[in-house]
């Protein structure tokens, strides 16, 4: 099977309208950008707290944000999570002194809004291992004298991985269905209903940040991916030409502004993990920006009286099928990441999705086009310095063998 | 010819074998299998589930108790040497950064004694600098290797004090870090697989557990104005206030004039453990080393009819009086539950924190979120590598069984390579392995795409074969190396998260050389094998 049978498209040509729908979306990007104040960063970056919750009933967003905002200074977001009745609040953390509290501010509040507290019961719904063995140790003693504490662990240990199982993921509906647990006979469920409770909700997850670590996390991932970019423009340097690393760098830079800038645009947060994803992304775009240099390079020598334009878009001609065979088998990936895993994965698989289509078009209509207009320049200021010009300077090729 | 391609086939059923190996061992039952998989590909918190602390040590603080103890030494020495003095105190520095600007200042040295008193510093203070500011004060700052001497050892102490504690609640898979270089940056990394109650670890790991026994000169007070009253204002030589912890019913404050140095400390412990009195109360029961017991054993006998105050962190649990001499052992009361006794006598053996700390980083990831994300993990990676898998074969036929197979096997060195450095899979790291598998593919369809122009061009089979594998090379290797290069960057300087995504990235690249251009080739030559001149490719 074969997509592209010798195309002749002229890329070149049809430039233009990619460069500027490319300019458009930088300029929206960084206007959002420049608008909002800088990328919406998250905790990681900017210190704070996220607290996962599920609850039994569709939450009430309003009351959660009224409830907190009495207890903890600063911005609170809830954000629901789509199918789910699960919400991930964000406060801000903005002193080095409330990272002490900041954690039994966001659990009692949400205790006290919206626990249910049934006498002497146990919720089992945020019960500990320890608490519920230490809640059920004498009941279930006074109904089946043969278990012993090994016995009672292991129930215990069962129940709970029951209730944190999918579809339950940490929320127990009702007692009843305990009774399918192993171990688990219809005495005990009958010890589980006059000792525990199931509470209205879970925390599933819980993360602080305080504000100076974040400072220091922020610039730390800024210096490593600009130093990265660096280390590439230097090895490309020396293995093709100073231009044809620019050309790539910037045609990197162009994705990662973009990607960020949709980021602002669709107003989703920056954690640590979209900054891997967008490491990822800046490997993509230019894994294939080098696919198309290196074609280039290779073709040069055999082509002296062809224009560079010419070359370069046989170039992005002959890699055409590869471009696109590459980039689609990885965005199906990132596509399945995105459709598929989950909530905790889902910034990291967007700004995939979004990366890998602007850093395939980039390698062509961008990184391209830079580097004949480099190459164009450097031509000028040559012949403005009234040195012999060659129409075609040769690149360099060093063969690795 | 066939016996190169023999070596071949030999190194790479070899590799593969070891890689198997590396993961799954040598297992006799499912069971067995199935611990040893776990085993070997290990997964990090954020997927698995658990907690993850950074610790930041309040340095200072030692730097405070170390001045607070030299202050106290030298008045001693002063005292000896019978040298008259107005004031002794020292600053108060608020920061770690400020820990060394530490100093202690000594002010209205009689002239005369001046030459004793510096004698007695050079002597006994070797470790403090001594600067003289004005006629007869002075002040003394820690000398550079000492304070970084310090520094290095608060946090070590500490450590080592949260290790206890850590192996004292039982996290079996626990492990506890220092995070960067002792002197400048004290942070310790706390990571517990698991653990479903991290509020409660983190107040065990927070509590400073200082434990002092110390006698009482007077008292009870209603308040520390009360107190000071007594003694008109300012407190006899050698004591301080102490107020009374707070206790349900209690009514109003109460303080007494203690000792300022204490009989027997915490270090003096031996063992303690919850226990209950005889109204079924919870309390923290502790046994003395036998030296402090007989110590204790002698002071108690000496002072019977006096009172004794138990304190812990600075405030009184206890007073009591001496009823007669007691040997070697102690209560602490006031536990409101069986679990604060037993929280407490495991912080009390594990020994008290040089210096406080403060959490600067929390992350947990509760048993059911952790689930979650693996099950939705597998799922999007099963789905995608299908997806790949099917377009390949549909596309390139045969040849594209061979990328397959190389795409399988890129994967498994991949995950030995991991299992075998002991490395951790997280989401960053399995972003590495995204990317990674994206390179699997594009390697091969670069050496596929140009097998096929050079058919296109009239060569012949195997001429094809060399040619494309040649010329692709070439890229491979750019942009490869380009990559690499970028990750020796991110590792060098980026966090954590970016470390582990870096290390995957370069583990599944150097892996990938060698499936998709040595193993691929190889598949190849040997399904060509034996024909002559073989017309026809599948690809």
């Amino acid at each position: 099977m074969e997509i592209f049978k010798n195309t002749n498209f002229d890329f070149l040509g049809k430039k233009m309208p990619f460069i500027i729908a490319s300019l458009v979306l930088t300029v929206v990007g960084v206007g959002s950008l420049v608008v909002k104040g800088g990328p919406k960063y998250g905790i990681d970056f900017k210190g704070g707290t996220v607290t996962t919750v599920r609850f039994q009933q569709t939450p009430n967003e309003d009351q959660i944000r009224q409830a907190l905002g009495a207890k903890i200074p600063g911005e609170i977001v809830v954000q629901q999570v789509t199918g789910q009745n699960e919400v991930i609040i964000s406060t801000d953390l903005r002193d080095e002194k409330e990272l002490n509290e900041a954690r039994a501010a966001v659990f009692d509040t949400l205790k006290s809004t919206f626990g249910s507290a049934q006498g002497d019961k146990l919720d089992i719904n945020t019960a500990t291992q320890a608490q519920l063995a230490d809640q059920i140790r004498g009941p279930v003693a006074g109904v089946a004298a043969s278990v012993t504490e090994q016995d009672l662990q292991e129930m215990v240990k069962n129940i709970l991985a029951y209730r944190d199982a999918a579809p339950r993921s940490g929320l127990l509906g009702n007692l009843d269905s305990l009774s399918g647990v192993s171990g688990i006979t219809p005495e005990v469920v009958n010890v589980l209903k006059q000792q525990t409770y199931t509470g209205p909700y879970t925390i599933r997850g819980f993360d602080l940040v305080g504000p100076r670590v974040g400072k220091e996390l922020q610039s730390q991932a800024i210096n490593a991916t600009l130093l990265a970019l660096a280390g590439m423009l230097i090895y490309i340097a020396f293995r093709f030409e100073f231009i044809y690393g620019l050309a790539a760098v910037i045609a990197v830079f162009h994705d990662v502004i973009i990607t960020v800038g949709i980021f602002s645009l669709l107003d989703k947060e920056i954690s640590l993990t979209v900054i891997a994803a967008l490491l990822t992304l800046v490997g993509f775009s230019m894994n294939d920006t080098i696919v198309i240099f290196d074609r280039i390079r290779e073709n040069l020598p055999q082509m002296r009286r062809e224009t560079l334009d010419n070359v370069v878009n046989l170039s992005i001609n002959q890699t055409l099928s590869r471009t696109v065979l590459t980039s689609g088998l990885t965005f199906l990936t990132a596509l399945a990441l995105w459709l598929f895993g989950g909530q905790v994965l889902n910034g990291f698989a967007f700004a995939l999705v979004a990366g890998i289509i602007f850093g395939t078009y980039s390698s062509i209509f961008i990184a391209a086009p830079i580097l004949l207009y480099l190459r164009e320049w450097m031509e000028k200021r040559r012949k403005g310095n009234a040195a012999p010009a060659a129409a075609v300077t040769p690149v360099k090729t060093k063969a690795v063998k | 010819m066939d016996k190169n391609l023999k070596t071949k086939a030999i190194v790479i059923v070899a590799t593969i074998l070891i890689c198997i190996y590396g993961i799954i061992g040598l297992p006799k039952s499912k069971a067995e299998l199935d611990r040893n998989v776990a085993e070997s590909i290990k997964l990090g918190l954020d997927l698995r589930g658990g907690s993850q602390l950074v610790l930041q040590v309040q340095v200072q603080d030692a730097f405070k108790a170390d001045a607070d103890q030299n202050i106290e030494r030298l008045k001693d020495e002063m005292q000896k040497a019978a040298i008259a003095y107005a004031s002794i105190d020292r600053n108060d520095p608020a920061t770690i950064e400020e820990a060394d600007t530490i100093e202690i200042n000594i002010k209205g040295i009689p002239v005369d004694k001046t030459s004793a008193f510096r004698e007695i510093l050079t002597q006994k203070f070797s470790t403090w600098q001594m600067a003289n500011v004005g006629s007869d004060a002075y002040r003394l700052t820690m000398n550079n290797t000492e304070s970084l001497a310090m520094r290095r050892d608060t946090v070590t102490r500490s450590m080592r004090t949260i290790e206890q504690r850590i192996n004292g609640l039982g996290l079996a898979e626990a492990t506890v870090q220092q995070r960067g270089n002792g002197e400048t940056n004290p942070e310790i990394l706390v990571q517990m697989p698991g653990v479903d109650d991290p509020a409660r670890v983190k107040a065990i790991l927070q509590a400073a557990a200082m434990l002092e026994i110390v006698e009482v000169k007077d008292g009870p007070f209603p308040s520390e104005e009360a107190l000071r009253a007594k003694s008109g204002g300012i407190l006899p030589l050698g004591t301080r206030p102490i107020q009374q912890a707070a206790r349900l019913g209690d009514q109003g404050e109460s303080w007494y004039l203690a000792n300022r140095t204490a009989v027997v400390t915490g270090r003096d412990l031996r063992n303690a453990r919850p226990s209950q009195d005889q109204f079924g109360k919870w309390e923290t029961s502790f046994v003395l080393s036998p030296d402090a017991g007989r110590r204790f054993g002698r002071y108690t006998e000496a002072n019977v009819g006096n009172k004794l105050a138990v304190l812990l962190d600075g405030k009184a649990r206890s007073v009591a009086v001496i009823n007669s001499k007691i040997e070697d052992s102690g209560v602490i009361t006031g536990a409101p539950s069986q679990q604060e006794a037993s929280d407490l006598a495991l912080v009390l053996t594990s020994g008290s924190l040089p210096a406080g700390v403060v959490y600067l980083e929390e992350r947990t990831v509760g048993p059911s979120l952790g689930a979650d994300s693996i099950r939705d993990g597998l799922i999007a990676g099963a789905v995608g590598v299908s997806a790949v898998i099917l377009v390949m074969l549909v596309y390139y036929k045969k040849a594209g069984i061979n990328a397959v197979l190389a795409l399988i096997l890129n994967a498994v060195i991949l995950i030995a390579a991991l299992a075998y450095l002991g490395a951790v899979l997280t989401l960053p790291g399995i972003a590495g392995i995204i990317l990674t598998i994206g390179m699997a593919v594009d390697s091969n369809v670069l050496i596929f795409e140009r097998i096929r122009e050079e058919l296109k061009q009239g060569k012949a089979v195997m001429a094809a074969i060399d040619a494309g594998f040649g010329k692709a090379w070439l890229t491979i290797i750019d942009t490869h190396v380009t990559t690499i290069v970028s990750c020796a960057f991110l590792f060098i300087f980026g966090t954590t998260a970016v470390k582990g995504f870096a290390i995957t990235l370069v583990i599944g690249l150097l892996a990938n050389v060698f499936t998709a251009v040595f193993v691929s080739r190889t598949i190849f030559d040997w399904e060509l094998r034996g024909k002559q001149q073989p017309t026809t490719l599948s690809i």
